[in-house]
C-alpha cells in the first residue's frame, strides 16, 4: 500500500518535474517581511523578586523585563537556598502561565448546569456580592463551620483568615490526605517531629541516598534536585527503590526493581539486618531510642529471604543495600518521599522508614536529617477569631486522632449527606485546587459538589473544578501580584518577597484583594485592619527587622541561627516530642489508638490477569495539572504517553505510539486515548504514565484532549485508617485498541 | 531493546524525525541546471568543432529554451530559499568552499551566455524574425563573431554546472547517502543524458536523432556503471553508508528508484534505442520522454533519501 | 581561545530546564528549540542502563555548516562560536542540510538559527544561559585554551565523548561518561 502510494507520488512528480521542465512557469511567492532576529540584547532591565507558584517549592527569584515593559525571562536569586540561583524547568518556564490567553478574565457566575462550563460574566461587585450572600445564608441555616476552603497555594492564607473570621476552621490542603501526610504523621509517632517542607533532609552531604518511590530528577523539588546532583558529585552511593527505571534509578549505585506494593518488607528486612548483623547505631539508640527490644523481637523473622518472596529482591542485594547504608552512617538518609498515598498501609510504611532512619542514627546528623530554622512573623494584629463549634473532625467520630492537619477528602467525604452525620458541608471555596484532578474516586468528588448550596472557585486557569462553580474569581498569576511572605524553614531562617512584575492582566485580581473585599461584604472586615497589602507586609517585614523597600531590592534576606543548632553535638541530650520524650522505634501514641505500634507488612492485592497496575508520576517539565495548558512548558511536552514493557506491547499488539484507551478494573474507560511508548523501564505487570493529563475542558486549548487523566482511573482508594490518606495505586487497567462505545463512557 | 528518544526540544517536523528542509524545489533546480547544462554541452561542442550543418537542432534549437529552463531553475531555487529578501547576499561574496555559492555564481555565468546563444540563433530557427531596435543587430553581429570564445565558455561552464548538480548534494558529510564522490559525475552524465534526450526531441534529420540516440545510450551506460559503483561503495562502507545504501535495497526507495529511474528512465529507454539503432522503427520520442522523466526522479529520489538518511549516535 | 561545553551525563536528568532557559533567554520562539534532551536506554528489564544527553550546536572546530554556507552568514567568531548573521542568511537551508546533529532549525523569520553558545554574556564574562540555570549543575563552560578554566579541569579528570567523531566535525562539546 505504502509502496504503490510512494510509486505513485514520485510519477506524478516526475511527470510534473518535467513539465515544468519544459515550458510552464510558476507564480512566485510574496516577499515575505523580514524582521532581523531580535537576539536577546535587551539592556537596561528591570527586576522584580518573586517566588514561584509553579510547584510548592517556592523558590525566590528575579522576574526581568524587556525594555518595553514585557516579561522576559524569570531566573533564580543566588541567596535563595530553595533554588540556589537556579530554577526548575517549571519555574524558568512560568512566564508562560502569565502569557496563557486561556486564562480566567473576569468574574464569572454560572448560567448552565454545574460542569457545563456556562457562564456569564459579571463585575467584581456582583460576583463577590453573590459568594458573601451565599455564605451568609449557610451560616444563617447551618452554621458557618459547613462552608470549607480547599486550597492549595499561596492565596489560602488570605482565603483562609477571611473564613476564621467568618466562623469556619475547615481549611484543607490536598498536600496532606492526597500527599505527604502518611508521612508528617509517621514521622511525627517516631521523632516527634514531622518532615516538613522543604524537607530538613542533608542531601548535599550525605554519602547514602536511599530514595523509595522517590523519583528526584523527575519529580523536580529544586533543592533535592540540586543536592542530589551534588552528592553525587562528591562521590555518595544511592539506593533506589523503585519498580519502574526511574531516572534516579538510572544514576544509582543501586537499582533494586521492586514488585509493586511490597516496600515494607524490604523495609523491614532492612531493619532486621541492621539490628542482627549488629550493625545499628548502639549508642545512638541507646541513648535515643524507646522500643529497640520489642522492635528487635517484631522484626525477627523478617529476613531478607523472607523479604524475598514478597518483593523479588534477592537475599544478597538486601543485605549489601544495608551493609551500604551502615557504612554511611548516620550520613545516609532513608528518603521519607513526599507523595506517599500508595496502598493504605502508608503510615505504617513511612514509620517502617523512620525507624531504619532512627537505628542508622541519621536523624539530627550532617548528612542525614538536621534541625531546619524558621523565622518567627506575626500576623498582622487583628481582633480573635471566633471559635467554630464544630469542625471536620465531627464528622469522623473517633477516626483520625493523630492528624494534625484537614483532610480534602475528609471535607468530600462530609459533604455527601449521611444519616449519621449531624451537618454536611453546604459550601466550598475552592482555590488553586483542581480537584477534579486531584482528588481521587471522581464518582465520589461529584457526588460532593452536587450535594453543595454553593460553589465557589478561585483559579487562574478554566481548569475543570472551574466548571462546577456557582461564581469563578479570577486571580491574576503570581507574576502580577503580592502575596504574603514566603517563611519556609530551612538550614538558615529566611525571608522571600513576591511582588508584581506586572500590572495584572485582564479583569483578573489578587486573592489578598478578593479575600479582604469579601470580608467586608461579609460585614467583618474589621478582621482585615490594614488597607493595601503593601502596608501589611511592610508592618510584618518591620517586626522582622527589615521592611518592604529593602526586600523589594533583595528579594531574599537570610538570617543566622540563633543557635548552632543544625544537629546534634556530641552527646547531645535531646528531648523528642513524643509520649516517652524518646525516639518511638515502638510508637505509644499507635499502641493507645489502637493501631500497630510498629510496622507491620500486609500483602495487597497484584493485578489479575490481563491487567496492568497503573502506576503514576511526575515529569519535570510539568506540575500536576495545573501547567498542562501553560505554552512554554507543553512545548517541552505536551501530552503524557502509557510506558508499556515491549513483552506487553508485543503480547498485545501494541506498537510504539500507537493511541489506547483505557479501562479500569471498575470498569471506568478512560475519556481520551493516550499513546504507547514501548520501554524497558516498566515492569511488565504495571503501565505507567505522568499525572495531570487528559483534560477534558475545551477552554484549555493546548490541554484539551491531550494524553490522558491517571485520576479518572483512580475509582479504587486504599484508605488509610490512621490518617485517612488515600491510597492511590491499587489501580489496575487494561487495553482498548478501538476507540469504545459511547455508551461505555 | 534499545531506545533512543528525543525526549525533549527539536519538535521541528523540518528537521524530526528526519530531514525535511528540501522539498520540491531543489531537487528540480538541480534537473533543470543538468539538463540546461546537457543541452548547452552539446551545442558548444558541435559548435566548436564546426558542424553547425550536421546538427542544427542541437546548436540552434533546443538551446532556445535553456534560458527558460535556467531562469525556472532559479526560480525555485529561489522559492527554496526562506530568508528571500536577502537573495541578493548570494552575490556580495563567493564562497569557495561552498557548492551553494558555485552554484550561484555558475548560473550567474551560464544564464547570460545562453540568452546570447539562443538571441544569436533565433533568426535561424525563425527566419521571420527582427529584432525590434537596430542596435540589437550590431550585438548580435558582435556575438556571432565571437562565438567560438562564446562556445569554448558555454562548454566549461555548462560542465560546472553539471558537475555542480551533484556535488551540491555529495558535499554534505551530514548525510551518509549524498557523501559519495560518485554523485558528482553520477548527475553530470544524466544531465548530459537528458540533454541528448531533449536533442533528440527536437531533432529533424536522421543523423541528429542516431547520433544523440548513440551518445545517448552510451551515457545510459555510463551511469548504469555509476549507479553499481554507488552502492557497492555504500555498501562497502561504515554501518550508516550501509543503512544509506538499504533505502534502496529493501527499504522505502526500492521500487521508486530501481523501476521509474533505472528502469523506465535508463533500461528501457536504453533498449528501445538499441532496438532502433538495429533498425527497428520505434519512434524516438518514447525513450527521449523517458529519460527525461528518469532524470526528474533521479534528483527527486535522492534528495529526499538523503535527508532520511543520517549519522547514527 | 576556544569555548567549549563538557556535560555531565551522570548528573544530568533531563529534566529540560535547559531548553526553556534558552528559549526565553534567546526568545527562541514557540516551537523551536536550540537545544534539546535525548534519552537512551539499553538493556532489558531489569537490568538497564540510561544515559541522557542535552545537546545543542556543538561549535565545530571542523564545521561543514559554515564551509557550505554560500554567503557566509554562518562564521566563527573569536572563541570557536559558529555564529550565523540574519541578515545576511537568505535560508537556503545548506547548512542544515550539512550539520550532523540537526543542531540547526530554520526560523520562522525565515534565516536560520542555532545555539550560539550564547555569545552575548560569554563575552560579558557570564555563563551561557544553560549552564547558568541547570539544576544539577551538570554543565561546564569555558576556555580550552586555559588549563585552569573549568571546562579544562573536568576534562583532565573525567573520561568522556564526543558525538558522531567519524563525520570529523570536531565538536566542542564534551559528554563526560
Ligand atoms: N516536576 C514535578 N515535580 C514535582 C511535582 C510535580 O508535579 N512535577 N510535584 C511535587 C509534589 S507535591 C510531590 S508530593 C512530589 C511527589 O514526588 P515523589 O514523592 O517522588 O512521588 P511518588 O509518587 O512517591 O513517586 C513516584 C515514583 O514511585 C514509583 N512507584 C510506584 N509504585 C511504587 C511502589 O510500589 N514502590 C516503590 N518503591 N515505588 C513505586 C513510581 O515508579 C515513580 O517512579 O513531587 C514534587 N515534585
Ligand atoms: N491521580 C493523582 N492525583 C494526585 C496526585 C497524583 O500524582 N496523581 N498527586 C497528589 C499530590 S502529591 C498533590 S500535592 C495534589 C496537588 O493537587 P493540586 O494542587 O490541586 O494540583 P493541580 O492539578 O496542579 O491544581 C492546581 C490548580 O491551581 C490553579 N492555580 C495555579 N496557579 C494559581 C494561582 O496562582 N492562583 C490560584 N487561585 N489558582 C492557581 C491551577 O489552575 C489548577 O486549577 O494532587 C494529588 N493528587
Ligand atoms: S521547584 Fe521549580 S516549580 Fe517548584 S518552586 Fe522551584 S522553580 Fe518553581
Ligand atoms: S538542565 Fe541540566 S539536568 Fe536538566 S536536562 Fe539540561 S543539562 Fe540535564
Ligand atoms: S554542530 Fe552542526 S551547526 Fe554546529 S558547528 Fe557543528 S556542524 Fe555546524
Ligand atoms: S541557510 Fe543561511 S546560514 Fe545556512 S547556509 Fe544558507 S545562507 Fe548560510
Ligand atoms: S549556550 Fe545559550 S544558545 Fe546555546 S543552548 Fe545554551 S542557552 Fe541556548
Ligand atoms: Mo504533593
Amino acid at each position: 500500500m505504502a509502496n504503490r502510494r510512494q510509486f505513485l507520488k514520485y510519477s506524478a512528480l516526475g511527470i510534473g518535474g518535467m513539465t515544468i521542465g519544459l515550458g510552464a512557469c510558476k507564480y512566485i511567492d510574496d516577499f515575505t517581511e523580514i524582521k532581523n532576529n531580535p537576539g536577546a540584547l535587551n539592556v537596561n532591565l528591570t527586576r522584580t523578586p518573586t517566588y514561584c507558584e509553579i510547584c510548592f517549592w517556592q523558590c525566590a527569584g528575579w522576574v526581568y523585563k524587556t525594555k518595553d515593559g514585557q516579561i522576559w525571562k524569570i531566573v533564580g536569586n543566588d541567596d535563595d537556598q530553595h533554588s540556589n540561583g537556579r530554577f526548575c524547568p517549571r519555574g524558568t518556564g512560568g512566564v508562560g502561565m502569565y502569557n496563557d490567553e486561556d486564562r480566567l478574565k473576569t468574574p464569572l457566575i454560572r448560567t448552565g448546569e454545574r460542569g457545563e462550563f456556562k457562564f456569564r460574566e459579571a463585575s467584581w461587585d456582583e460576583a463577590l456580592d453573590l459568594v458573601a450572600e451565599n455564605m451568609k445564608k449557610i451560616a444563617a441555616e447551618h452554621g458557618p463551620e459547613c462552608i470549607a476552603l480547599l486550597t492549595h497555594g499561596s492565596g489560602g492564607k488570605f482565603f483562609g483568615e477571611t473564613l476564621k473570621a467568618f466562623g469556619s476552621d475547615n481549611i484543607a490542603a490536598p498536600s496532606y490526605a492526597q500527599c505527604r501526610g502518611p508521612r508528617e504523621v509517621a514521622f511525627t509517632n517516631t521523632f516527634g517531629e514531622g518532615v516538613g517542607s522543604p524537607e530538613r533532609i542533608d542531601i548535599r552531604d550525605t554519602k547514602c541516598l536511599v530514595l523509595i518511590g522517590s523519583h528526584l530528577g523527575e519529580n523536580m523539588h529544586n533543592g533535592q534536585v540540586q543536592e542530589m546532583s551534588a552528592a553525587i558529585d562528591k562521590g555518595a552511593s544511592i539506593i533506589t527503590v523503585d519498580p519502574r527505571f526511574s531516572v534516579a534509578a538510572g544514576k544509582s549505585k543501586f537499582w533494586l526493581p521492586i514488585k509493586p506494593a511490597t516496600d515494607l518488607a524490604l523495609l523491614l528486612s532492612w531493619i532486621h539486618v541492621i539490628i542482627y548483623e549488629d550493625w545499628y547505631d548502639k549508642e545512638y539508640v541507646e541513648k535515643y531510642t524507646y522500643g529497640f527490644e520489642f522492635l528487635k523481637e517484631h522484626v525477627k523473622t523478617m529476613t531478607p529471604e523472607w523479604a524475598y518472596g514478597k518483593t523479588t529482591i534477592q537475599p544478597d542485594i538486601i543485605r549489601k543495600t544495608a551493609k551500604e547504608m551502615v557504612n554511611a552512617a548516620p550520613s545516609v538518609i532513608i528518603h521519607p518521599g513526599r507523595h506517599v498515598t500508595w496502598y493504605g498501609d502508608d503510615t505504617q510504611r513511612m514509620r517502617a522508614v523512620a525507624i531504619l532512619n532512627a537505628i542508622l542514627g541519621s536523624w539530627g546528623r550532617r548528612g542525614g536529617y538536621y534541625n531546619p530554622s524558621k523565622i518567627s512573623v506575626p500576623n498582622y494584629p487583628h481582633p480573635e477569631y471566633p471559635t467554630p463549634t464544630k469542625t471536620w473532625r465531627d464528622a469522623f467520630p473517633g477516626k483520625y486522632n493523630l492528624v494534625d492537619e484537614t483532610l480534602a477528602s475528609g471535607i468530600c467525604d462530609a459533604t455527601i449527606p449521611s444519616i449519621d452525620r449531624a451537618c454536611n458541608f453546604k459550601m466550598w471555596l475552592v482555590n488553586g485546587t483542581n480537584l477534579i484532578n486531584t482528588l481521587p474516586d471522581n464518582a465520589k468528588t461529584l457526588r460532593a459538589i452536587e450535594n453543595l448550596d454553593f460553589i465557589a472557585v478561585v483559579d487562574t486557569m478554566p481548569m475543570e473544578i472551574v466548571s462546577y462553580a456557582d461564581v469563578v474569581l479570577p486571580e491574576c498569576t503570581y507574576l502580577e501580584r503580592y502575596d504574603t511572605l514566603r517563611v519556609s524553614p530551612h538550614r538558615k531562617p529566611s525571608i522571600a518577597l513576591r511582588m508584581p512584575a506586572v500590572e495584572p492582566k485582564y479583569n483578573t485580581k489578587p486573592a489578598w484583594w478578593m479575600a479582604k473585599q469579601l470580608a467586608e461584604k461579609l460585614g467583618i472586615g474589621h478582621y482585615i485592619p490594614y488597607n493595601t497589602i503593601e502596608e501589611m507586609l511592610d508592618w510584618q517585614l518591620k517586626e522582622a527587622g527589615t521592611s518592604l523597600e529593602e526586600m523589594q531590592k533583595v528579594g531574599v534576606k537570610n538570617y543566622e541561627r540563633d543557635w548552632d543548632d543544625l544537629f546534634f553535638t556530641e552527646n547531645e541530650d535531646v528531648e523528642f516530642f513524643t509520649n516517652t520524650g524518646k525516639i518511638e522505634l515502638y510508637s505509644t501514641a499507635f499502641a493507645q489508638e489502637g493501631f500497630d505500634p510498629m510496622p507491620n507488612y500486609t500483602e495487597h492485592p497484584q493485578p489479575p490477569e490481563g491487567f496492568y497496575r497503573l502506576n503514576y508520576g511526575r515529569a519535570p517539565m510539568h506540575t500536576f495539572s495545573r501547567t498542562a495548558n501553560n505554552p512554554n512548558l507543553t512545548d517541552l511536552m505536551s501530552e503524557n504517553v502509557l510506558w508499556v514493557n515491549p513483552k506487553v506491547a508485543s503480547l498485545w499488539g501494541l506498537k510504539e505510539a500507537q493511541p489506547v484507551w483505557l479501562i479500569n478494573q471498575d470498569g471506568i474507560v478512560s475519556t481520551f486515548p493516550i499513546k504507547v511508548r514501548v520501554t524497558e523501564r516498566i515492569r511488565w505487570d504495571s503501565v505507567y504514565m505522568v499525572h495531570g493529563f487528559g483534560h477534558n475542558q475545551k477552554q484549555l486549548t493546548r490541554a484539551y484532549g491531550k494524553g490522558a487523566s491517571d485520576t479518572q482511573l483512580i475509582s479504587h482508594v486504599m484508605e488509610d485508617p490512621i490518617m485517612g490518606g488515600t491510597g492511590m495505586r491499587g489501580n489496575f487497567v487494561s487495553f482498548l485498541t478501538e476507540k469504545p462505545e459511547e455508551a461505555v463512557l | 531493546m534499545r531506545e533512543e528518544i528525543i525526549t525533549s526540544g527539536r519538535m521541528n517536523d523540518k528537521i524530526d524525525p528526519f530531514l525535511n528542509i528540501w522539498h520540491w524545489e531543489i531537487p528540480l533546480y538541480l534537473f533543470l541546471g543538468g539538463l540546461a547544462a546537457g543541452i548547452l554541452f552539446f551545442a558548444a561542442f558541435y559548435s566548436i568543432r564546426g558542424k553547425e550543418k550536421e546538427f542544427p537542432s542541437a546548436i540552434e534549437k533546443a538551446p532556445l529554451i535553456v534560458p527558460a529552463l535556467l531562469i525556472i531553475g532559479l526560480i525555485s531555487l529561489f522559492l527554496d530559499l526562506n530568508h528571500k529578501l536577502y537573495f541578493w547576499r548570494l552575490y556580495t561574496t563567493i564562497r569557495l568552499e561552498s557548492p551553494m555559492s558555485w552554484g550561484a555564481w555558475v548560473l550567474m555565468i551560464i544564464t547570460p551566455l545562453s540568452f546570447i546563444w539562443a538571441a544569436i540563433h533565433l533568426k535561424k530557427v525563425y527566419p521571420n524574425f527582427k529584432w525590434p531596435f537596430p542596435w540589437l543587430d550590431i550585438v548580435e553581429e558582435f556575438f556571432i563573431k565571437y562565438k567560438k570564445v562564446l562556445a569554448w565558455s558555454m562548454l566549461v561552464s555548462a560542465l560546472i554546472l553539471g558537475m555542480y548538480t551533484g556535488i551540491l548534494l555529495s558535499a554534505f558529510n551530514a548525510r551518509p547517502l549524498w557523501n559519495t564522490s560518485i554523485l558528482g559525475p553520477l548527475f553530470l552524465v544524466s544531465g548530459l543524458s537528458t540533454g541528448a534526450a531533449t536533442n533528440i526531441l527536437f531533432a529533424k534529420t536522421h543523423l541528429e536523432k542516431k547520433t544523440f540516440s548513440t551518445i545517448d545510450l552510451a551515457l545510459i551506460g555510463i551511469e548504469l556503471f555509476l549507479i553499481v559503483h554507488l552502492f557497492m561503495g555504500l555498501l562497502a562502507s561504515t554501518q550508516v553508508q550501509i543503512e544509506a545504501a538499504n533505502l534502496f535495497l529493501g527499504g522505502p526507495y526500492t521500487a521508486v528508484f530501481w523501476v521509474l529511474v533505472v528502469l523506465i528512465g535508463m533500461i528501457i529507454p536504453a533498449v528501445i534505442e538499441i532496438l532502433e539503432l538495429w533498425k527497428f522503427k520505434i519512434p524516438l520520442l518514447i525513450p527521449a520522454i523517458m529519460v527525461l522523466f528518469g532524470g526528474v526522479l533521479l534528483r527527486f529520489i535522492i534528495t529526499f533519501a538523503g535527508q532520511t538518511s543520517r549519522w547514527l549516535y | 581561545m576556544r569555548y567549549a561545553m563538557a556535560i555531565d551525563t551522570k548528573k544530568c536528568v533531563g529534566c529540560s530546564d535547559c531548553v526553556v532557559a534558552c528559549q526565553t533567554e534567546n526568545n527562541v520562539p514557540i516551537g523551536y528549540c536550540r537545544d534539546w534532551i535525548v534519552e537512551v536506554n539499553d538493556g532489558t528489564y531489569p537490568q538497564l542502563e540510561m544515559e541522557i544527553r542535552s545537546e545543542r550546536c556543538n561549535h565545530c572546530d571542523n564545521s561543514p555548516c559554515v564551509r557550505c554556507c554560500p554567503t557566509g552568514a554562518s562564521h566563527i567568531v573569536e572563541g570557536g562560536i559558529v555564529l550565523v548573521t540574519a541578515n545576511e542568511c537568505i535560508g537556503c537551508g545548506a547548512c542544515i542540510s550539512s550539520c550532523p546533529y540537526d543542531a540547526r532549525y530554520p526560523h520562522p523569520d525565515g534565516h536560520v538559527d542555532k545555539c550560539t553558545f550564547c555569545f552575548h554574556r560569554v563575552g560579558k564574562g557570564q555563563q551561557p544561559a544553560c549552564v547558568e540555570v541547570c539544576p544539577t549543575n551538570c554543565m561546564y563552560f569555558g576556555d580550552l585554551d586555559d588549563p585552569k578554566s573549568e571546562v579544562s579541569e573536568i576534562l583532565k579528570i573525567r573520561k568522556y565523548k564526543t558525538l558522531i567523531p567519524q563525520a570529523g566535525t570536531e565538536p566542542q562539546v564534551y559528554y563526560l561518561i
